[in-house]
């Protein structure tokens, strides 16, 4: 006999209250589930990324540096140490942008699963919730990856250091949650990719203060860095891991422009996902 | 009889300007199959859409099991299985995984799903590719996985959009035969397609659409009996003289149409008539007396044959 006759029904079988509670959780496990089929591809990402970067520019390019800045180094650190939390948060927004961007592609133009997840009790909010969360744990996982190795090679001086973790965290979820809102509007990606990268994430990478200080730029192109997570993301970093000088109120600022990135980009692609999928 | 369990009233849909849905009324009883039946582009999918509580319709009213989906989409859709006319699995996700994953959208235990899945594999006859990728299944895998997993939370309503497209004989009378169970347990289906051999054996009811507007509505024996004669005459003169000799032969039958390659001709008995033809000194090629069809009725109305 088979379940066909067994049947109960979806009346009796369904919690929809369940399903509006806890949808959000559901979306993330289906996304984790696809992630983790690569998972030893992302923890091979994660360990080699800092470890390659750090030994290139950190150690090789940092002797030069180190040479001809004298003892005082450079922001009175050594050149990986002042590197390394640029790195971190280009790592971790490196990460977000690819676990959301692509499921939020695949999900609405490639493969349109998310109108297969929307035809069930999930609703557009719980999709965008649910690759977002799925996001944030990629995030969280390679930051941590990245943070033991900048402890490995020393460049962590301060007793904070731990909480640059949760600040590059923030800055990688907040830029990812706004690509995915992007990502979400888009019905031809291919113009738009050249263009993202070429004329947002180099000048963002080159300009954000990660290589020097923005103050040695020239004033004309520091506005660059006042737009740019990567740099407020990159100087939290810097405070905390080896104690460049900060003011409070500064600390505040990047901080709030951060977290205010996160809650606008969270809350338009629940916007621009709910408003797709109701077409 | 109790209140219908779908009730659309004025129901429109529009894309910009375009109008996709053009203010149709329809009821559906619980139990009932209705079937939706319309050329390409009538708005049958988004027909379907908006029945789905996905797509917002513009105006109009309509309730789904006594709710709203513009304020109750995600409490109507927990009751909805939904087989859309595109695929649109999770490609990452291996096919026991897509069954899986889908039931927990629907908030289902692990130990529930994964007896279901164990059944759902075995109709759809994927119980060798349960770990396969769903990229490297073909077409007709897909569409059968698509199929299975619009009933793993055992929905009161069954939506499918042309669900036996790319299906092979056996796989359609499979699916025929279970859906015939679905709706002796109860279960409300709408159906769309282009076969009218599945619209004669699965619904009770449906609707003719084009151009939005539905065209004409009833059950399968009344609309052939509505709209076309009982029996139909099909001829060849060859397709040079075909519209030729449709002219000489239009005053002989009820109605005639011209195809492309035969004529149809509509007459309450196509033996009689094929006798007339003959007497007349004409002469066709081949001839073919048979019962009328929806495919006739389908014509009839939208002017356009199913199979071009
Ligand atoms: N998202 C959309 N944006 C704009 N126009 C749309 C959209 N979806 C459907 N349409 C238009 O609405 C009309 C009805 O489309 P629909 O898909 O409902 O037709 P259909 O009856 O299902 O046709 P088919 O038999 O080809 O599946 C078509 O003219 C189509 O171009
Ligand atoms: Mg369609």
């Amino acid at each position: 006999m088979s379940i066909v006759d067994k049947r109960r029904g979806s009346l009796e079988i369904i919690d929809s209250k369940k399903i509006i509670s806890r949808g959000s959780l559901y979306v993330a496990q289906a996304r984790l589930t696809a992630m983790f089929k690569w998972v030893w591809m992302i923890l091979a990402i994660a360990v080699a990324n800092p470890v390659l970067y750090l030994l290139s520019i950190g150690v090789g390019v940092g002797a030069f540096i180190d040479k001809s800045a004298g003892p005082a180094g450079i922001d009175g650190v050594k050149y990986l140490t002042f590197l390394a939390p640029a790195l971190l948060a280009t790592a971790a927004i490196q990460g977000a942008i690819d676990e959301s961007v692509f499921p939020t592609l695949e999900g609405f133009n490639w493969w349109k699963n998310f109108f297969g997840m929307n035809a069930t009790a999930i609703s557009g909010n719980q999709i965008a919730t649910g690759v977002f969360l799925a996001s944030l744990v990629r995030v969280v996982g390679t930051v941590v990856i990245y943070w033991f190795v900048m402890l490995a090679f020393g460049a962590l001086e301060s007793s904070k250091a731990w909480l640059a973790i949760p600040t590059a965290v923030m800055a990688g979820v907040a830029f990812g949650s706004i690509t995915q809102a992007i990502a979400g509007r888009l019905k031809d990606e291919n113009v738009f990719f050249v263009i993202f990268n070429r004329f947002v994430m180099m000048p963002l990478f080159l300009f954000s203060g990660t290589f020097y200080p923005l103050s040695s730029m020239p004033g004309y192109l520091q506005w660059i860095g006042w737009i740019s997570p990567l740099w407020h993301s990159t100087e939290l970093g810097r405070y905390l891991t080896y104690g460049h000088a900060m003011t409070q109120s500064m600390a505040i600022t990047h901080t709030v422009f951060l977290f205010s990135l996160l809650v606008i980009g969270f809350f338009s692609s629940r916007r621009v996902f709910t408003k797709r999928l109701a077409k | 009889m109790s209140s219908p369990l779908i009730s659309a009233r004025g129901l429109t849909k529009k894309f910009d300007e375009f109008v996709a849905v053009d203010a149709i009324d329809f009821d559906v009883a619980k139990g009932e199959s209705f079937g939706l039946l319309g050329p390409n582009g009538a708005g049958k999918s988004t027909t379907m859409r908006i029945i789905g509580a996905t797509s917002q319709r513009t105006s109009g009213d309509l309730t789904i099991l006594g709710m709203d989906p513009e304020k109750f989409g995600p409490q109507i859709r927990a009751h909805l299985g939904v087989v859309p006319q595109q695929d649109n699995l999770d490609m990452q996700l291996s096919v026991s995984e897509n069954l899986y994953i889908y039931g927990r959208y629907f908030g289902l235990s692990r130990k529930f799903l994964k007896a279901k899945i164990e059944e759902l594999l075995e109709f759809a006859q994927l119980e060798e590719k349960r770990d396969a990728k769903v990229e490297s299944l073909s077409g007709g895998m897909k569409r059968r996985l698509t199929i299975a997993r619009g009933l793993v939370s055992e929905p009161e309503i069954l939506m499918l959009d042309e669900p036996t497209t790319g299906l092979d004989p056996q796989a359609r009378h499979i699916l025929w035969d279970r859906l015939f169970r679905l709706k002796e347990q109860g279960v409300t289906l709408i159906i769309t397609t282009h076969f009218m051999d599945e619209a004669e054996q699965l619904c009770d009811r449906l609707v003719v659409m084009d151009k939005g507007k539905i065209m004409a509505e009833g059950s399968p024996a009344q609309l052939i009996k509505d709209y076309s004669t009982k029996e139909v005459l099909e001829i060849r003169f060859g397709s040079e003289r075909n519209s030729e000799m449709a002219n000489q032969l239009r005053d002989m039958c009820e109605r005639i149409e011209e195809l492309p390659d035969r004529i149809l001709l509509y007459h309450e008995d196509g033996e009689v008539l094929l006798e007339q033809i003959y007497s007349a000194g004409l002469h066709p090629k081949t001839s073919l007396v048979r019962r009328s069809s929806l495919e006739d009725v389908f014509l009839r109305l939208t002017g356009r044959t199913l199979v071009d």
